[in-house]
């Protein structure tokens, strides 16, 4: 098989595609080379987000004793909701910044692999609330840990004031147990359904009581709403708290063997090898959950580069966008009105569908996101005016009706941007006129163009080389084929 | 998900020779005739944001409704009156019209257990009709396209008028098709590309398969859609608004004969937290015009009773307004019926007790999902407890 094709493999998997720079080298290169290249660019400390403001804090900055805190917050209630409310209020605006600069790390950031991982359980422990501050602080949760250890990235994202509340946990009390976050921290954090019994799902719940936030919007457990009581979990009895519950599952070899499969059929096939599974899922758990590790062995093994892995997964909407913006440097001239894109091709950072994540693979595909999908390319030239109207989001919006009509101001600006044509007329500098076709498919795709070339060349501009080389760029992305990776 | 190649290459094969044949020939091919009488369709709205009920259907006699609502409660002079103790919208007369011809009926209180406040988990819960706890990827009306569509000539029996399709028409195998403007679709700039595109090709990897055979699909389901909009062309004058435009373009399908059933359509948004009285009323203007030439258009043609029109809502609102002359997030709602073939008129069922609240909103009486079991089921002929996943208690009203 072609190195090119392997490493490109690799690129896409393991990150966002190839970056146009580097894009004519990966003949000359190895998969080796790339894989040790992805995983020293792990080794970076990352940079936290830090957009959104904790007002509440800041309100609070003289002091650091909780106790003091508390009354106080109780005393001046009236000033703090105010607070809150202006947080609430920022969090539109927060959220599309910090949607644009995530994506922009997806796009320019050598941590490939940090990223897409990133993106992952962003996805995994799907959060849709629109908060600001707290989905920022989550996110960063889940970059930091992203490649670490699976257990320390659990009890954070548990312990974070963006899930506890999406779960409803604030409202988890001694004598009034809500169980929702207790469920979905089995069913869809660790063990999966099945493995488990109602019982368990109360008794955990029990465990959880009390966590919550307090008033510097902190991890908190209120002691005084926590059920001390004798617990059942799993085979475990005793007074339990949600620490425990949280390392119990960890016990599991199901919670491994449950987050290898999802980690398989997002980075490798979405068809499952069982003997594989079995075998990274016994090596997850052994290694006490080291994300990097499982993702080396991925990667590093025979098979991820056999041909049925290659090209047989649908690109995210963000995948997409990223993955265009790679190797089409372009500066768009309103960041806000990018997000239009992934609102039409229905994956928006932060507002996943619901606790679930994005059930990906078909499901990204209908009649419109795949005619979105096919027209985003020329849209981003100028070729095309984006004529489609996402749908509006009442969470956010708040019944407000000028937030609507600024949505239909972005969706004329969405395709408005410059776009470095040099830095991608350079990729293919070496390469003879006559190759020219079959060196831009090769690059820009994972399966090989299923219809003629007769057919490309009718729909390109042959006058000049360069115009020849823009254009069977734009038609090549706007195809079935660019959808997949 | 995947489909038989064969069924593929007759799906494109299809495509090709009606792109191919001369325009003279498609027309005479239409214009064969109307559908008969006993075709039933099913036309969704969407009140999106969370319709505020108690002032849609008022209950006009009611003390705590004016207590609870000392300054957006609508007065009993003001609306339209229904019966003794229920009245309607005052920017409803058309509705009105329709109650007292005994072409509307109303059900109260319809919700689901342990309702959800965000709007679009709400939504989602009402779309894809699962429980409060349960995560689905695919909707009810997608499902019913799940099921009697997998040997659809044309995957278009249920179609929705917007840019993007919702989750509701999302099945499994099968998903709708969503468009504005049929022509928007048939004459996009590059669509002579993918027409190319969708012939001329060859591949053996499965998912390319999937997205050719979706783009093929879309490219002649959009060429039979603009094809059917244009052969029956309506007397009455709609008004020039969005929902106007939207429901023009569905009675100009149903008077065609195109193999559409359901058609679905939103309107919003209805999210009235600040100045509920003139928000409300404004959009319930252009139901209520847009519902009025509608319903002429299927009445001069002598389908109305073929038709049946369903509005929902994700949620009701609190019953005590707040202090921005508006509502906040509640829980159980009404639904409108609206037909020439309803079996039971009228107000269905009582109107929501208000002395008896969950936390300050309506309990809810009718799970949602009865309807839909009733209207898949009785309207639709399909088989609802495969569609539902379960057994739901039928309705009357149709």
């Amino acid at each position: 098989m072609d190195n090119r094709l392997k490493i490109q493999h690799l690129l896409w998997r393991a990150g966002f595609g190839p970056k146009h720079i580097n894009s004519f080298q990966l003949k000359n290169s190895t998969v080796k080379e790339t894989l040790n290249n992805i995983f020293s660019a792990t080794q970076k400390p990352v940079k936290k987000f830090n957009v959104a403001k904790n007002l509440v804090a800041e309100y609070f900055s003289n002091e650091s004793n909780l106790e003091y805190i508390n009354k106080k917050a109780k005393q001046n209630r009236g000033e703090i909701n105010s607070i809150k409310m202006q947080m609430r209020q920022a969090s539109k605006e927060d959220l599309k910044t910090l949607n644009n600069l995530w994506v922009n790390e997806m796009i320019n950031s050598d941590d490939q692999l940090r990223e897409k991982m990133s993106l992952f359980w962003h996805g995994h422990f799907a959060c849709r609330l629109p908060a600001g501050y707290y989905q920022q602080e989550l996110l960063n949760i889940i970059r930091q840990n992203a490649l670490g250890n699976f257990g320390d990235l659990l009890i954070a994202v548990s312990k974070s004031p963006a899930m506890l509340s999406f779960l409803n946990n604030d409202k988890n009390r001694k004598k009034s147990p809500n169980e929702n976050f207790a469920r979905e921290v089995m069913e869809l954090f660790t063990m999966g359904r099945g493995h488990y019994s109602e019982t368990d799902v109360k008794e955990a719940a029990r465990a959880f009581t009390g966590w919550s936030v307090n008033p510097l919007l902190e991890f908190d457990v209120r002691e005084f709403l926590h059920d001390n009581g004798e617990k059942k979990f799993l085979g475990h009895t005793g007074n339990l708290s949600g620490d425990d519950v949280l390392n119990i599952l960890l016990q599991q070899k199901q919670t491994a063997k449950f987050i290898t499969e999802k980690i398989y059929r997002y980075f490798v096939n979405e068809k499952i090898n069982d003997e594989r599974i079995k075998f990274l899922s016994e090596k997850f758990y052994n290694s006490n959950y080291n994300i990097s590790g499982l993702m080396m062995e991925i990667f590093s093994s025979e098979w991820f580069y056999d041909q049925e892995n290659i090209g047989v997964k649908i690109k995210s909407p963000v995948e997409l966008i990223a993955g265009i913006r790679r190797m089409m440097p372009l500066t768009p001239r309103s960041e806000s009105a990018q997000i239009i894109f992934q609102k039409i091709l229905g994956q928006v950072l932060f507002f996943p569908p619901n606790v679930a994540g994005w059930p990906g693979g078909t499901n990204w595909i209908d009649s419109s996101t795949l005619m979105a999908r096919l027209q985003v390319p020329r849209v981003w030239a100028g070729k095309e005016i984006l004529k489609l109207i996402p749908k509006g989001d009442d969470d956010v919006d708040m019944g407000k009706e000028e937030r609507r009509k600024v949505n239909k101001g972005d969706v004329k600006r969405a395709g408005d941007s410059e776009i470095e044509w040099d830095k991608v007329y350079a990729i293919f500098e070496k390469v003879n006129r006559e190759d020219l076709a079959d060196a831009i498919s090769s690059s820009f795709l994972q399966v090989p163009l299923s219809f003629s070339k007769d057919i490309l060349n009718k729909y390109t501009d042959s006058q000049s080389r360069q115009n020849f080389i823009s254009s069977s760029i734009i038609q090549i992305m706007s195809t079935p084929e660019y959808q997949v990776c | 998900m995947l489909f038989k190649r064969r069924e593929f290459l007759q799906t494109s094969a299809m495509a090709t020779t009606s792109m191919l044949l001369p325009k003279f020939l498609k027309s005479l091919n239409n214009t064969g005739s109307l559908v008969p009488k006993g075709n039933k369709v099913l036309v969704v709205v969407q009140f999106s944001g969370g319709n505020d009920g108690l002032n849609t259907i008022i209950p006009v006699r009611n003390d705590i409704y004016f207590r609870e609502r000392p300054s957006i409660g609508i007065k009993k002079s003001d609306a339209l009156s229904l019966t003794d103790d229920a009245s309607i919208h005052p920017s409803l007369p058309y509705f009105k019209t329709l109650h007292d011809e005994g072409c509307l009926s109303i059900m109260n209180s319809v919700g689901y257990p342990e309702p959800d406040r965000s709007h679009f988990r709400s939504m989602d819960i009402w779309q894809s009709a699962s429980r409060s706890d349960q995560y689905l990827s695919d909707g009810w009306l997608g499902r019913f396209l799940d099921n009697v569509c997998h040997d659809c000539d044309n995957p278009t029996q249920a179609l929705e008028i917007d840019d993007i399709l919702s989750l509701a028409l999302k099945g499994k195998d099968r998903k709708g098709i969503a468009f504005k403007d049929p022509r928007n679709l048939f004459n996009g700039s590059n669509v002579r590309y993918f027409k190319d595109l969708s012939h001329d090709h060859d591949h053996s990897n499965e998912t390319v398969e999937y997205l050719y055979k979706t783009l093929a699909d879309t490219l002649s389901s959009a060429e039979y859609i603009y094809d059917k909009s244009r052969i029956y062309s309506s007397n009455v004058s709609y008004p020039s608004t969005d929902l106007g435009r939207k429901f023009k373009t569905i009675s100009s399908l149903i008077l065609s004969d195109i193999n559409t059933k359901v058609y679905y359509v939103s309107l919003g948004s209805f999210d009235t937290h600040v100045g509920q009285p003139q928000k409300q009323a404004n959009l319930f203007t252009q139901l209520n015009d847009a519902v009025k030439s509608f319903t002429a258009d299927l009445k001069n043609a002598g389908r109305f009773d073929d038709v049946l029109l369903m509005t929902f809502s994700e949620f009701g609102r609190r019953v005590k307004q707040n202090a921005s002359n508006g509502t906040d997030h509640g829980s159980g709602n009404n639904m409108f019926f609206i037909s020439g073939g309803l079996k039971k008129k009228g107000l269905l069922n009582e109107l929501p007790d208000l002395s008896d609240l969950d936390k300050g909103d309506l309990k809810y009486k009718v799970d949602f999902k009865n309807v839909y079991a009733t209207v898949l089921n009785k309207w639709l002929n399909a088989n609802d407890k495969n569609i539902l996943g379960g057994s739901f208690n039928l309705l009357d009203f149709i």
